[in-house]
Order: C-alpha cells, then sequence, then structure tokens
C-alpha cells in the first residue's frame, strides 16, 4: 500500500529579517526606515500566518532519461541531475494561509508600500517554512543513513510546470493544508511552495544553494 | 419513517472512512475513488455493506469528488448512478436492523472560489447542482455535503442542494487546529450562515481526532439551534515502519466520540483512518444514552467570512458611512464606479471600532443591484466585518444576499403586507438577521403602544415563514426631536418595551434624532446613551463621531462589559488623535515643528512622509492654486525619486512610500477641487489589467499608482481579466494605451489572446506590457509594442504617447 498524506503544522520557523528586505527589493542599501516598515508589516502578519505542510513518500525508478516518480514520469534533466544517487523522493506542498493574501489585499489601495512589505513577509515566511520542513526530513533520513537533497520545485530548469497538476492530485492539498490550483496553474493561497526533496544512501552531499546556482554575478549571491 | 423524523428521537450513526479502505484495496494514489464506483463495485459494496452491519443508520455514496470539473457529462452521471445503486445495494444485504438510509457525498471542488482563487461563486453553484441533480435523480435519502474548508463554497454548496432537491442536508465543515476553517471562518460564523440557510443538520468533520475536535463541537452546540453532527478522522495518520497508522485506535475512537455524544453531538460517524470496527465499538458505547435535546439557542448573530457578532454581550456598532445620502463625495464616487474611494470608507470605519458596516448604493442614476453587489464583494476582499445590505429595491437585495460570504444583515422590512411578502422568502432562503422598521401602510405610529403592535405582527407574519424572532432586530425609529418634543421619549419607550416584553433585538439610526439643531453630536452622544439604558443593542452610526464614541466605550465600562477597562483605556489614549480625525480633512492643521511650505511638501514626497505631505498641502491649498502645487512641487520631487530609481539609488519600496506621499497630496488637492467648482484634466486614459487566469496583481498594482501619480487617469480592470473585457474598456474610453500583466508563462498565451482581440477590435490602442515571466523576447513574440521592465518604464512608455510633463 501506498503511504498515505502526512501532515504537519509548525510553530513559527525563525525570522530574517535581511531575507524579508531582500524580497521587497529594498537590496542590501535598505535605510532603517525600510527596517521599520519590514518590521511593523511583520508584526502586521504574524497573527495571521499559519504554517502547514502536507507530504508523501514516493519511490524512484529510472528508465533511460525518464524518471518514474511514483505519482509522475518525467524527463527533466535538471530533477535527473538533482536527484542522483536518490532511492525515494519526498513530495510536499507548503502554505503560510490565505490571512497574508488578505492583508496584502487590504493594503493594496491603502499603503502599496506596505503591500510591497507584506508580499515579502509572505516570501520570506513560505521560505523558511520549507526549510523547516526539509530540515526535518534531512534529518529524519539521517536516521537511516540516508542524505537529503536540496529541494526541487515544478517549474525550475526543465521540469514542467504543468506537474503541478499530479501534484496536487497526489497530495489532496486542498483538504489537507487549504491548497489550491487554478487552471493556470497558480497556487491559492500565494504564499505556497510545492517541491520534490531527493533522498537515498548515496544521494549527493554536493553543494546546495547559492554555491549549486550557475549565476555567478547575482546581487544575492551569498559568500561562502 | 423519514430520517428527519427518526432524528427527533433518536442518535442517528453515519459511516466512516472510505479513502483509507480503498487505498488498502488499491486504490493507486491520485486515482478517483468515485471510478470504483463502476470498475470495484463489490468492493465499495462490501465495504458500505460492513459499515451498515456495524449500526450505521447513514452510508454516503461514493460520491464524495464526483462533480464536472473531474468528470465529462456522461461519466458523471454513471459514476453517480452506480455509487447510489452500490450503497443502495450495501443497504438490502446488510443483517443490521436499525432504520437505514443513502446520502449524497458532496465535496470540496479543490478549487478555490474568488476573490482569492479565480472560481465563480456562481459557477461553483451550478457544478454542486449538477451533482444534486444526479443523486435526486438516483433517489438518494439525503445530502451530506462534508469536509468543505471555505464558508464561500459551503454555501454554494448549500444553496445547490436547496435549490434542486427538497432532501434533508447535512452540513459538516473541516476544521484545522486553531480551530477554525482553512479560509479563516469561526463555528459561530459558520453556525450563523448555515442555520440561516435551512440546513438540517451542521457540524464537524475530518482533519483531526474526536479530542483535538472537542472545542470547535462545543461551540456548535453552544450556538446551533439544530443537531450538531461530528465525524473525526481516526486522529493524525504517521508512517510507521513503512504503513501508515493513525493514532487513535477504535477504542479510545469510540470512548471519545461517545463522551461528545453525551454532551449534546446527535449524529456521529467517523472520517480518514476510521474503520466499520470504530464505528461498531462507538454504537455499542453509546446506543444506550438518552439523545440530548436539541434545544433552539436564542443568539442573535450576523456574520462575516471570519466571526460572528452576537447581539446583547455590548452595543453593536454599525456603520453608516457608505451611504449616499447627503454625501457628495459618495454620490460622485458611485457614479465613477470607484471602489478605492468606497473601500477606504470602509477601513475608516473598522478602524475607528465598527463592528458592523452599513452597505447602500441607492442612487437613481445608476444600476443599483449591479453596483450593491459588487461593492458587498468588493468590500469582503478585503473588510471581514459582516455587513448591513440596505436597499429598497428586492431584486438588488436578493442579488447581494446570494453573493454575501456569510449571514448578512438585512435592511430592512417594515410592517406593510408587500414589505413582509418580498423580504422574509430572501431572508428564509438566503438567511440574515433582519431589520425590522415598526411602521406599515398608515405609516408610523405617534405612540409607542402602535410600534410595538406592529412589531407583533411582524413576529407573527415572520414565524409563518419560519423565521425566528432571533434573525429579527427591532428599529423603533428615531424621529427628530426638534420637529416633536416628544419623539424621543416615544421611541425609546417602544424599545424598552420591545427589549424586555417581547425579547427581541433592538437597533435605532441614533443621529436623525438630532436632525435640525447645532450641535448635533451632542445631542446623538446623550440619545445614545438613553436608548442603551432603555434596551438598545445596535446603533447604525458615524464610527468618526467622538461623542459616539464616547458614549460606546463609557456604557462599557460602566455595565461591567468591559473586562480590567481595557477597551475605555485604549479609547482615551487615543481620544485627543480621535478629535483630531473627527475634524473635517481639508481642515489642515499647523503641524509644529514639521517645516512647511513648498520646499517641505517636496521633501516630504521625497523621504516618503505620507501624513506630513498631505499636511503640508493642506495648507499650501489655502494660499496657491492647486493646480500649481502639483506642477511646481508634487512632479518635481515624484522626478527626483522615479530619476533615483533609474538610477537604481532609490529602491521600489522607497518609490512606493514616495507615491504613496504624493497621492495623499493629490487626495487634498482633489478634495479641494471637487469642493470648489472644476477638476483637474487628467492626462489621459490608460486601461490596465492582470490577464485572464493570473491572480497576482502586486506589479500592476505598482503601476497603476504610478500612473495616477503622474496625472493619468487609470482604469484598473482588476486581476483575472478576459480578453473581452480589456477591449470593452479600451473601447468604451477610447483609451489609447493598455497595460496588460502577467506572472507566469502559463497566462502569457492569454496576454496573446488579449493583444490579439486588441488589433482586431480596437486598432488605435498601444499595448505595454510586463510582469515577472515577461522579457523582450516575449512581448516582440506575442505582438506587444512595448516590454516595460519596471513601473517608471511603464509610466516613461505613457508620457511617450500620452504627452508628458506639462
Amino acid at each position: 500500500m501506498a503511504n498515505a498524506v502526512l501532515v504537519r503544522t509548525y510553530a513559527e520557523p525563525p525570522v530574517s529579517m535581511d531575507e524579508i528586505l531582500r524580497y521587497s527589493g529594498a537590496g542590501r542599501s535598505a535605510d532603517a526606515r525600510m527596517a521599520q516598515l519590514a518590521g511593523a508589516c511583520f508584526d502586521l502578519a504574524r497573527e495571521s500566518l499559519t504554517y502547514r505542510v502536507c507530504w508523501r513518500e514516493f519511490p524512484v525508478l529510472r528508465r533511460g532519461d525518464t524518471l518514474d516518480l511514483g505519482f509522475a514520469e518525467v524527463s527533466s534533466a535538471a530533477l535527473r541531475r538533482n536527484l542522483q544517487g536518490c532511492d525515494a523522493v519526498v513530495l510536499f506542498a507548503a502554505t503560510v494561509g490565505i490571512g497574508i493574501d488578505r492583508l496584502i489585499a487590504r493594503y493594496e489601495t491603502s499603503s502599496p508600500a506596505r503591500a510591497l512589505m507584506l508580499q515579502a513577509v509572505g516570501a520570506e515566511r513560505i521560505e523558511a517554512l520549507c526549510d523547516a520542513f526539509c530540515a526535518d526530513i534531512a534529518s529524519e533520513a539521517a536516521a537511516s543513513g540516508r542524505a537529503a537533497r536540496p529541494r526541487f520545485s515544478p517549474g525550475y530548469g526543465d521540469l514542467p510546470i504543468e506537474l503541478q497538476r499530479d501534484v496536487f492530485r497526489v497530495l489532496e492539498c486542498p483538504k489537507w493544508i487549504g491548497l489550491t490550483l487554478n487552471d493556470s496553474l497558480m497556487m491559492s493561497p500565494t504564499k505556497s511552495v510545492t517541491a520534490i526533496v531527493g533522498l537515498g544512501c548515496d544521494a549527493a552531499r554536493g553543494p546546495a544553494g547559492c554555491a549549486a546556482c550557475a549565476n555567478s554575478d547575482c546581487d544575492y549571491r551569498k559568500e561562502r | 419513517m423519514k430520517i428527519t423524523e427518526y432524528l427527533k428521537d433518536h442518535i442517528l450513526y453515519l459511516d466512516g472512512g472510505m479513502g483509507t479502505l480503498l487505498q488498502a484495496a488499491g486504490l493507486a494514489p491520485g486515482e478517483f475513488p468515485e471510478r470504483w464506483n463502476l470498475s470495484h463495485a463489490d468492493t465499495i459494496v462490501e465495504i458500505q455493506k460492513a459499515y451498515f452491519d456495524a449500526g450505521s443508520n447513514v452510508v454516503a455514496a461514493n460520491t464524495f469528488g464526483a462533480n464536472r470539473l473531474k468528470f465529462q457529462p456522461e461519466e458523471l452521471e454513471a459514476v453517480v448512478s452506480a455509487a447510489v445503486e452500490n450503497a443502495r445495494k450495501a443497504l438490502r444485504l446488510s443483517s443490521g436492523e436499525q432504520p437505514k438510509w443513502v446520502a449524497l457525498d458532496l465535496g470540496p471542488t479543490g478549487r478555490l472560489l474568488k476573490p482569492y482563487g479565480d472560481f465563480d461563486f456562481e459557477d461553483a453553484v451550478s457544478v454542486f447542482a449538477d451533482t444534486v441533480k444526479l443523486g435526486v435523480r438516483c433517489g438518494v435519502d439525503l445530502i451530506l455535503i462534508e469536509t468543505m474548508n471555505d464558508s464561500y463554497e459551503t454555501k454554494a454548496a448549500l444553496l445547490a442542494a436547496k435549490e434542486n432537491s427538497d432532501l434533508p442536508v447535512f452540513v459538516s465543515n473541516a476544521y484545522g487546529a486553531d480551530g477554525k476553517l482553512m479560509t479563516g471562518a469561526s463555528p459561530a460564523a459558520m453556525v450563523a450562515m448555515l442555520e440561516g440557510m435551512g440546513a438540517d443538520a451542521i457540524g464537524v468533520n475530518c482533519s483531526l481526532g474526536p479530542k483535538a475536535l472537542a472545542g470547535v463541537v462545543g461551540e456548535y452546540l453552544k450556538y446551533a439551534s439544530v443537531p450538531v453532527l461530528l465525524k473525526p478522522n481516526a486522529g493524525l495518520p504517521a508512517v510507521v515502519d513503512g504503513r501508515t497508522v493513525y493514532d487513535v485506535d477504535a477504542e479510545s475512537f469510540s470512548w471519545d466520540v461517545a463522551g461528545m455524544i453525551a454532551g449534546g453531538v446527535r449524529i456521529a460517524g467517523g472520517c480518514c483512518g476510521t474503520t466499520p470496527e470504530y464505528i461498531r465499538l462507538l454504537v455499542e458505547r453509546s446506543a444506550s444514552l438518552t439523545p440530548a435535546p436539541v434545544v433552539p439557542k436564542d443568539v442573535t448573530m450576523a456574520s462575516s467570512y471570519t466571526h460572528a457578532v452576537v447581539f446583547g454581550e455590548g452595543p453593536v456598532l454599525i456603520g453608516e458611512r457608505i451611504n449616499p445620502t447627503g454625501k457628495k463625495r459618495l454620490k460622485q464616487a458611485l457614479r465613477d464606479r470607484d471602489m478605492d474611494y468606497i473601500l477606504s470608507e470602509g477601513l475608516a470605519q473598522q478602524e475607528k471600532g465598527a463592528h458592523i458596516l452599513d452597505v447602500n448604493a441607492g442612487l437613481p442614476e445608476i444600476d443599483e443591484a449591479a453596483m450593491l453587489s459588487d461593492m458587498v464583494c468588493a468590500l469582503q476582499v478585503i473588510i471581514d466585518l459582516p455587513l448591513q445590505i440596505d436597499t429598497t429595491d428586492p431584486a438588488a437585495m436578493e442579488r447581494a444576499l446570494r453573493r454575501y460570504n456569510g449571514k448578512a444583515m438585512v435592511n430592512s422590512v417594515n410592517g406593510k403586507a408587500e414589505s413582509m411578502r418580498t423580504i422574509f422568502p430572501l431572508v428564509k432562503k438566503y438567511g440574515g438577521l433582519v431589520v425590522a422598521l415598526t411602521l406599515d401602510e398608515d405609516g408610523i405610529p405617534e405612540t409607542a403602544e402602535g410600534r410595538v403592535a406592529i412589531a407583533e405582527r411582524i413576529l407573527d407574519t415572520a414565524a409563518e415563514y419560519g423565521i425566528s424572532k432571533k434573525d429579527i432586530v427591532f428599529d423603533t425609529l428615531a424621529m427628530t426631536v426638534s420637529a416633536a418634543s416628544q419623539a424621543a421619549e416615544i421611541t425609546l419607550a417602544a424599545l424598552r418595551e420591545i427589549r424586555e416584553r417581547l425579547g427581541c433585538h433592538t437597533s435605532l439610526g441614533v443621529s436623525n434624532v438630532s436632525f435640525g439643531l447645532p450641535g448635533r453630536d451632542v445631542i446623538n452622544g446623550v440619545f445614545f446613551a438613553m436608548a442603551l439604558q432603555n434596551g438598545l443593542s445596535a446603533a447604525i452610526m458615524n464610527p468618526h463621531s467622538v461623542e459616539m464614541m464616547k458614549t460606546f466605550h463609557a456604557f462599557r465600562a460602566l455595565r461591567g462589559m468591559d473586562e480590567n477597562f481595557t477597551g475605555y483605556l485604549a479609547f482615551c489614549e487615543g481620544l485627543p488623535q480621535q478629535e483630531d480625525a473627527s475634524a473635517t480633512p481639508a481642515a489642515g492643521k499647523p503641524a509644529g515643528a514639521i517645516p512647511t511650505g513648498a520646499s517641505g511638501l517636496q521633501d516630504a514626497i521625497i523621504h516618503g512622509l505620507k501624513d506630513r505631505a498631505g499636511e503640508i498641502t493642506g495648507e499650501l491649498l489655502a494660499t496657491r492654486d492647486p493646480l500649481d502645487i502639483v506642477r511646481e512641487d508634487v512632479i518635481p520631487a515624484l522626478d527626483v525619486v522615479g530619476k533615483g530609481f533609474e538610477e537604481k539609488t532609490v529602491y521600489l519600496p522607497q518609490l512606493l512610500m514616495s507615491a504613496e506621499a504624493a497621492k495623499s497630496a493629490f487626495e487634498r488637492v482633489k478634495a479641494h477641487l471637487s469642493a470648489g467648482s472644476g477638476g483637474a484634466a487628467a492626462k489621459g486614459c490608460f486601461v490596465i489589467a492582470t490577464v485572464q487566469g493570473d491572480i497576482h496583481d502586486i506589479g500592476k498594482n505598482i503601476v497603476k499608482l504610478l500612473l495616477e501619480n503622474y496625472g493619468f487617469s487609470v482604469v484598473d480592470l482588476g486581476k483575472d481579466v478576459a480578453p473581452e473585457a480589456v477591449v470593452d474598456a479600451v473601447v468604451r474610453r477610447k483609451a489609447p494605451v493598455a497595460g496588460l500583466s502577467a506572472l507566469m508563462t502559463t497566462t502569457v498565451p492569454a496576454m496573446e489572446r488579449t493583444i490579439r482581440l486588441l488589433r482586431e477590435k480596437a486598432p488605435w490602442c498601444r499595448v505595454v506590457v510586463g510582469g515577472a515571466v515577461l522579457t523582450q523576447d516575449y512581448a516582440d513574440r506575442i505582438g506587444a509594442d512595448r516590454y516595460a521592465r519596471d513601473a517608471m518604464d511603464t509610466v516613461r512608455y505613457a508620457e511617450e504617447i500620452m504627452g508628458g510633463g506639462e
């Protein structure tokens, strides 16, 4: 029997004000006024955020250039590279809920600067939630001697965004975490992520994050 | 026997999990379980028979996801018909001796409704209606709407069930660990809405185990006047040694749920992870319990998509500002469809402490029904207060009530036979807390007795429609005291009688009392206090009135409704500011150390100081020509910031803060101009939209703000806009430019379709495109005239086409 969909609700993951400012476009030159705005918007959003994840584990099979992920077959070279040495994937969907979308809409007319900063808060929060979840998955995998790869989402590289339909079919996201997909493959609530995390005893423990990215003159590249 | 009859004296048992058992029988991940009605009929019948054998009175046909979004019409018909047949067969084959019924099961569509999704409310009603009609034709005994985690979709499903069948309807929602639906509704809000619409039983299923749902169930039992239903999961799933297990076993499940039956739950079963064994044990443990009587709760509520406002817990403030009567600026906004202005009026009232907002679009020269419904929808995007729908046009009332997400207040009915005949059926169908005016065909009685007599007649007639007195709030009509010195006394006497003897809640449009007198606020505040002391439950009032708010907070403090005086203390702390806010906006007060004058305004805009920019503009308007202020101060300041942005010395949030400051200066100028004679001539019309299928609009909104700053008249069509709607607007306004935004590759085709249609129907119109996914190359390929990399770029293009600085 295939594993059922599992669900977890998180407490507030650690917050990075720098990341919020970065997502807002304030850049590294953010002044005190920007920092104050970011802080105020975070406080505003805090109450309305929920941190929900649902996921399911699938075995991975390889047939030539095709990856059989258990819920769909894909022929993405980028994902194949990401999943080197993996024999399973955790497919997950995460959302911080509709409250932040409502807040953003509320401020769109009265204060677009706040609306923009709230967008940034939402972006930082959903990434922080994904980080928290992926850290859990990695440590649970480590317990059984497996390593976890950096998460990889539909729409990254040559992995088609259309995979979202399959993701929603097998994870039943509307039911478990209140996350829906529209005909244009956009998610509501908007501050949400779906992704694949490769697991395997031989999973490459190679570069992750900025170090794995080919864009070497990016403004935000973190130095090692 | 009818199931509703049986329910009167018995506990009704539902079935347990289906999905989990089908997975165990080999259902693949992502495979539609409903197809198994045809391909694995025996398995379905076997499971359902096991539930009947275990003691279930009701088994839900395997139609949870059977809707036309997932199945083509022929297959849908086959699936539903096979599902009902399977359940009937299980019923026939079962050895269980209890009365047995088959339910049509309706689960969520998996799509989020507008405004936060792209699925229209009426489309949702129609999708559910198709399945309901099939279920009725196949002869189900009742309809079970379950696992709904959005209040609006729940309303759509219940409306579809009610409009297409006479069957009993049970409605069950899925709550998170925070005790709310995924889209934020509280149990009280759901009880208010669902009971109002006539659900026969309401309750809770899925998500969590029985213990974790106890709080939510308690809320249902507190507010519901209909039987309460409970169908929990066997706790939460976990994977142990590669197998999925739920953490509440049948033993503890049955004890927990039996305990909740003893506490008042009348309909019980199980959801994910439960099996026939869970139900068998549950029946065994609870069959001997005496069913708790279902007692009507005398709770008067209005609700939004998040919460309910309960009458009687303290004075309820109903903000009156969204009503064009006597408000020049709002009339203009209604004529111009200026939703931003209407929303800002709503937000301001919420910030001042209103609990409910009255919404009125009664202006002879506009299509009231369309406008009222649009206003209700727009307000519900950003304001979570319940609304009071205020119209004399029954068609406008119905349209707005239908679209409303929650249980609205209905303003109003009165003692005239015609009024009751048109309004009560609407209240019965859509739910609502109706304001009843104590007047009739003979006008407003001059005595308290006369008004009370009308109230009694209204109650009797409402009862004939099945509307209980808790859903009626009487307005005994505050009359102008300067015209008749006893007017206030009569109103208050009627109020007291209705509250005390008839036991109904009351509401008054307080400020009428002071008409024609100077210092109206003083009279209003004292009259409000007198009315509260005489049993007033709610006031339709201006939340910006300091006197009214003083009375409100003082009354609560004095009556012991304000624990630790928290509300009163907070109010007093803000009091000087409150006094300021009540002054007319154009007055502009001296700003102490703040630099004033022209350079001060430029400074304020460049540094993004919104309030200061507004204040200084107010002062400047006393001595200078408004258009000069715009030309000589606002625009140059914006240019400094705009150039900074282009040179990457100013970043997007700073740019927006400056834009907001400029906007606040413009608002003052605009108010000044509309108070005088002329209006500012806008540079030209720019139609802007996020394309069809795309629900992200922050980028578009930023562009809009900057365009407005630079003096363009912007027609904002919103997000998820059909190509035809863009073309319509462009043609109607003869707009020289249209701006289109798209976030993802999946919506670029919609952008291309829009451009193609524009070329055909509005060949004069230039098209500028932008958005995360767009590039110059993309823009060229879809035939756009221009790719704008950011908001300033769009402004520059608009200036190119329509002329720039003056």
